[in-house]
């Protein structure tokens, strides 16, 4: 449990519960067997299959047929669009209706069906990022085809409308696809009720292990397979399951569905307090909604400084976080989720985000506080920018 | 975090010569800041040589790594060596930076070299227009 850093990144990656690891033992040196083998061995990891997917199943309001075990958020994004194009393809249905702050798994995928003659139109999600579900019913037209909105977003942690959204998409009849790779583990999810076709999921990302997701995918709904090859999954999804790292995903989140209420309740006092402390420095903002966000989401901005200087000094003082910095990247260019809610380029340079999780401590909350306000004040010190707008030669743009 | 050399870890911990010179006989600012970077250069001279040098830089760890490294490289120089100062040798004495932050060096250098240009117009000195780069449209950033 004890860690030599303040892990904040828990939007990044999740350590993994021990649950999750003992769930997943058995299943590498005990029952190894294939679950598509005839003999014992094999019908037991089968039966392990099944458990592991009822379970998903259950904690998430859909049938065990629904559910498609895939490698992760981005494979579960990728087959939901393409289904989804393909099949609007042979109706002369080529319109998709998204948002402009979509994770790159869904962006780069929409961005690869324009240049085959696909239209996106991508929607404005605001200054307090959020689309309003107005937006969406009329976004779509007889030819769209699929409508794919984020469950909440991954830098700012804003929470969409997705109940709202699943029922206009259910009465125009288009289908929809929400990527909830930051939401399943951490919010209530009910896939039948609120309607929605498609999501996405990953396990790592709730304290299971990397490399395993899921596509949950309504009876009915058409979908092509990425991998061709054998008949796993109902022949939508080839090649041997990865067992052991399914077996740890049902149990991560079997673990997150049960203590959410109460992790939450303490996740967002914390949320709050960090808010509260760094909203103390000057001319510093948070990026998105205060309150419609992830119970652990904490994103900000500050002025006259570069996020990358500030995540490295952070890092010294053993704080783990990350930023939406163009230098990050290594693009010039910084993150599309600040620039989609409206933040100029010289403000969204300079960006942080921390997201907590259930490890995350009080006395974690009050020293990053701490080494924020150090190291802002450290690195507008030394910038010519920070210097200009004190001295009023340029104006302040945030606050 | 590997992403840097000891050294460039080291300059941008320790930064060398932050700061400003209020009578500064030469300033050179680059960069934007939608880019992410601006570096600020300060030059103090005494018979054609660099007395003393401060630097201000808006950006990344590279860039405030490259502009303190800069300013060591050119600190009690005569002005013709300091011309001579290349990113090159900046991102060399930084043991190496990585691909995509090599324009760092090249804002110190051109950095330098604005100041210098400052100095000489202050003074109504003549030099060689040519030397000095065009810093008003930076190659490595289109977004202006």
């Amino acid at each position: 449990m004890t860690s030599p850093c303040i892990y904040l990144d828990n939007a990044a990656t999740t350590r993994m519960s021990s649950a999750a690891i003992q769930a997943m033992l058995p299943y590498m040196d005990t029952v190894y067997g294939n679950p598509s083998s005839l003999h014992s061995m094999g019908q037991r990891a089968g039966e392990a299959l099944s458990d592991a997917r009822r379970t998903i199943a259950a904690l998430l309001g859909c049938d065990a047929s629904e559910i498609i075990f895939t490698s992760g958020g981005s494979e579960a994004d990728n087959q939901a669009i393409l289904s989804a194009a393909r099949w609007g393809e042979k109706r002369r249905k080529k319109h998709i209706v998204s948002t402009a702050f979509e994770h790159h798994a869904v962006l780069h995928v929409l961005k690869k069906l324009k240049k085959e003659g696909f239209e996106v139109t991508l929607l404005d999600v605001h200054e307090n990022g959020i689309v309003q579900p107005q937006q969406v019913a009329e976004a779509i037209r007889p030819d769209t085809c699929l409508v794919t909105v984020m469950y909440a977003n991954n830098e700012i942690g804003t929470i969409q409308p997705i109940s709202e959204i699943g029922r206009i998409c259910r009465e125009k009849g288009v289908l929809f696809h929400s990527d909830a790779v930051q939401a399943v583990g951490h919010l209530p999810i009910h896939v039948h009720e609120q309607q929605i076709d498609m999501l996405s999921l990953s396990a790592h990302k709730f304290h299971g292990p990397k490399g395993v997701g899921a596509l949950v995918v309504r009876k009915g709904v058409p979908l092509i397979p990425l991998i061709e090859g054998g008949s796993q999954e109902r022949s939508r999804r080839a090649g041997t399951e990865n067992l052991p790292a399914i077996m740890g995903m049902a149990a991560a989140l079997t673990e997150a569905c049960e203590g959410m209420e109460a992790v939450n309740a303490r996740m967002q006092a914390q949320r709050d307090r960090m808010i509260a402390g760094l909203a103390n420095i000057p001319h510093a903002a948070l990026n998105g909604d205060a309150y419609d966000r992830l119970p652990g989401n904490v994103n900000f901005c500050f002025e006259g400084i570069e996020g990358e200087s500030l995540l490295l000094l952070l890092d010294d003082r053993g704080i783990c976080a990350s930023s939406g910095s163009a230098c990050t990247s290594g693009s010039l260019d910084p993150s599309h989720v600040l620039l989609a809610i409206g933040r100029p380029h010289e403000i969204a340079h300079g960006s942080l985000r921390l997201t907590l999780s259930r490890d995350t401590t009080d006395e974690e909350i009050e020293d990053t506080i701490r080494a924020v306000r150090d190291v802002v004040a450290h690195l507008r010190g030394m910038s010519p920018v920070w210097r200009d707008m004190e001295a009023g030669r340029e104006p302040f743009i945030l606050r | 975090m590997a992403l840097y050399s000891e050294k460039v870890m080291d300059h941008f911990r320790n930064p060398r010569n932050v700061g400003v010179i209020e009578d500064a006989d030469g300033v050179g600012e680059v960069g934007n800041a939608k880019c992410g970077d601006i570096m600020k250069i300060y030059l103090k001279i005494r018979d054609d040589v660099i007395e003393d040098v401060k630097f201000e830089t808006f950006g990344c760890g590279s860039a405030i790594a490259s502009s303190s490294m800069a300013t060591e490289l050119i600190k009690g120089k005569p002005i013709a060596e300091a011309m001579t100062l290349t990113n090159k040798a900046v991102a060399e004495a930084l043991d190496g930076l990585p691909p995509h932050k090599l324009h760092c060096s090249v804002l110190a250098e051109e950095a330098i070299k604005k100041a210098l240009q400052d100095y000489y117009e202050r003074n109504g000195i003549a030099y060689d227009r040519s030397a000095f780069p065009d810093c008003e449209h930076c190659s490595h950033c289109s977004a202006e």
